[in-house]
């Protein structure tokens, strides 16, 4: 289990996947992965089906229609999973907030991981989120040995 | 034989949720099917709820992208209701943000584009350049992508002489660095097979699905709004209209490199002749009761914003008509099979990309669902009528 954490913090890939925002996320999590900001150093690269990822990072408000589907996606994904809420109104709904179609958050629909607030967030914050959770899934990983020293099956 | 694939709502090749059922004959694409509205927030809807200084930041967010037009076309809405003239100097501000906002959204296109037909150097090249102009767009309105630039009677931020200076150093790195991918688009092979005589569009079609921007202006017409219909500082900054007559993906990207350049020229001038004076005039909280239009081309091409004042601090009704609305009819017609004319699977991406299609803008649509069954259907106009009268003649 160690070494399959090791490898798993070493290279989480992740699934963008926009819930209906303004695009202002989605461009600066795509500048997150190139050259200046280059994401890919933590060994972060972009996956287009759900089964390949670890991280789903979600930007924008979710919609009423979305919703279902984003479940769905989230549902695919192999576990451990991880979700980063990109931008405020991921979060909370932010500038939308009040607007028929739209729900207050992320996290009334998934579980989340990690936040990144801005409005859009810078890539350098989207790039430290991605950081944090191999943080957590390295504690993770202590959990798992604890676990085992006191003999649970994990 | 025929076989149908759905693409999205979550697919690698579009970067937001939308539907396309395609049918295939075998390798080509005989028919498309759009299916929009899965970025539908309700957003016109809000903005009644709101006062006019409340809405900038939610017009903003229409679309993160063209954030600069969509709040352009606001305010000046707003400002024509008011009947004002705003100072001069803030009309010359507002074309040069416009304007960087042009710079990083075509740059950002190119890119894509690139990344679409599997040149991923070249998307990764153009986007460290992009960072240029973001830096740009960062020193003069303190945000990377939306600028808060744009307030009803003018702008927020000066631009001083450090600025000034900073930004022609930056133009001249864009410059030179446009040139050399407009260079490496007219010569590059890779770039030359995956994108000529792809997603063809005639002047005939685009015209009849009525195009706008880029993509019409690639098929060889010559419609822009600032030429048109002048706004802001436009009566007075010259500038070409760039058009290009091979009307495919391989037209939209030249046509767009050569806008940058254009751009890079009209902000030059602007910084040049300048006038003096204030920045912004203080209107009242409430506009006089009315109704007007304004149109602005944004980067994908041409906005229109309608608003209906009833003399009240929010807007008694608020409309968007954004740029891919206009496009996406004739992103049908360009992916679908006649004749000579052979869609690939594998030009799909490209074709889909080439409109530069911001979905979050155009989603302003909405679709009948019967949340029981879980179907969808859609209505002309006097259906629509049909239903309502006999709806309400049932609860009479």
């Amino acid at each position: 289990m160690g070494l399959v954490n090791w490898a798993r913090r070493r290279s989480p890939w992740l699934l963008h996947f926009n819930t209906g925002g303004c695009n202002a996320c989605d461009i600066e999590v795509v500048a997150a992965l190139t050259p200046r900001y280059d994401v890919e150093r933590f060994g972060a690269l972009l996956m287009g089906s759900p089964r390949h990822a670890d991280i789903m990072v979600v930007t924008g408000a979710i919609t009423g229609q979305v919703k279902r589907r984003l479940i769905r996606v989230y549902e695919q994904m192999p576990e451990p999973k991880f979700v980063v809420a990109v931008g405020n109104c991921c979060i909370s709904g932010g500038v939308y907030r009040g607007a028929y179609n739209v729900e207050e958050g992320l996290d009334t629909v998934l579980p989340v991981d990690a936040y990144v607030y801005g409005c859009p967030p810078k890539p350098e914050a989207i790039v430290k989120a991605i950081a944090a959770l191999q943080d957590k899934i390295k504690s993770m990983e202590k959990r798992v040995e604890e676990e085992e020293a006191i003999g649970y099956e994990s | 034989m025929s076989l149908k694939i759905p693409v999205g709502p979550q697919h690698p090749a579009l970067k937001e949720p939308e539907n396309f059922t395609f049918t295939l004959d075998g390798e080509y694409v005989v028919g498309v099917e759009a299916r929009i509205g899965y970025m539908h927030k309700g957003v016109e809807k809000l903005m009644e709820s709101k006062n006019y200084i409340q809405n900038i930041p939610l017009v903003e967010r229409i679309c993160g992208i063209c954030n600069v037009a969509h709040t352009l076309c606001y305010c000046q809405n707003v400002e024509y209701l008011y009947e004002r003239e705003i100072p001069r100097r803030a009309e010359y501000i507002r074309v040069i943000i416009e304007e960087l906002n042009r710079i990083h959204s075509h740059l950002l296109w190119i890119g894509i584009a690139a990344h679409e037909i599997g040149f991923d150097t070249l998307f990764m090249y153009i986007w460290r350049d992009r960072e240029v102009v973001m830096d740009l767009i960062e020193l003069l309105t303190g945000n990377r992508v939306s600028t808060s630039s744009n307030t009803i009677g003018g702008v927020r931020r000066d631009i001083d002489k450090g600025m000034e200076y900073k930004l022609r150093k930056g133009l001249d790195i864009l410059e030179e660095r446009t040139r050399y991918y407009k260079r490496i688009a007219l010569e590059e092979p890779t770039l030359l097979v995956r994108l000529k005589g792809v997603g063809v569009l005639t002047p005939q079609e685009a015209v009849k699905w009525s195009a706008v921007g880029p993509t019409l202006r690639a098929s060889g017409i010559k419609s822009d709004v600032r030429m048109d219909d002048p706004y802001a500082a436009h009566d007075e900054v010259p500038f070409n209209v760039v058009t290009y007559d091979t009307c495919d993906v391989f037209g939209r990207l030249i046509v767009r490199a050569d806008e940058t350049l254009e751009s890079i020229e009209m902000i030059r001038y602007c910084l040049d002749h300048m006038p003096g004076g204030p920045i912004r005039i203080r209107l009242p909280n409430t506009p006089p009761v009315g109704e007007s239009v304004s149109r602005v081309e944004a980067p994908r091409g041409e906005d229109i914003h309608y608003v209906r004042s009833n003399g009240t601090d929010k807007p008694a009704r608020y409309k968007v008509r954004a740029p891919t609305l206009g496009n996406i009819a004739s992103l049908v017609e360009m992916l679908t099979s006649k004749g000579d004319y052979l869609v690939h699977i594998a030009d799909i991406p490209v074709v889909l990309a080439g409109i530069d299609p911001c979905m979050c803008c155009m989603d302003r649509t909405t679709r009948f669902i019967d949340p029981a069954k879980g179907k969808g259907w859609t209505w002309t106009w006097d259906q629509l009528k049909a239903y309502s009268k006999e709806a309400w003649r049932r609860r009479a």
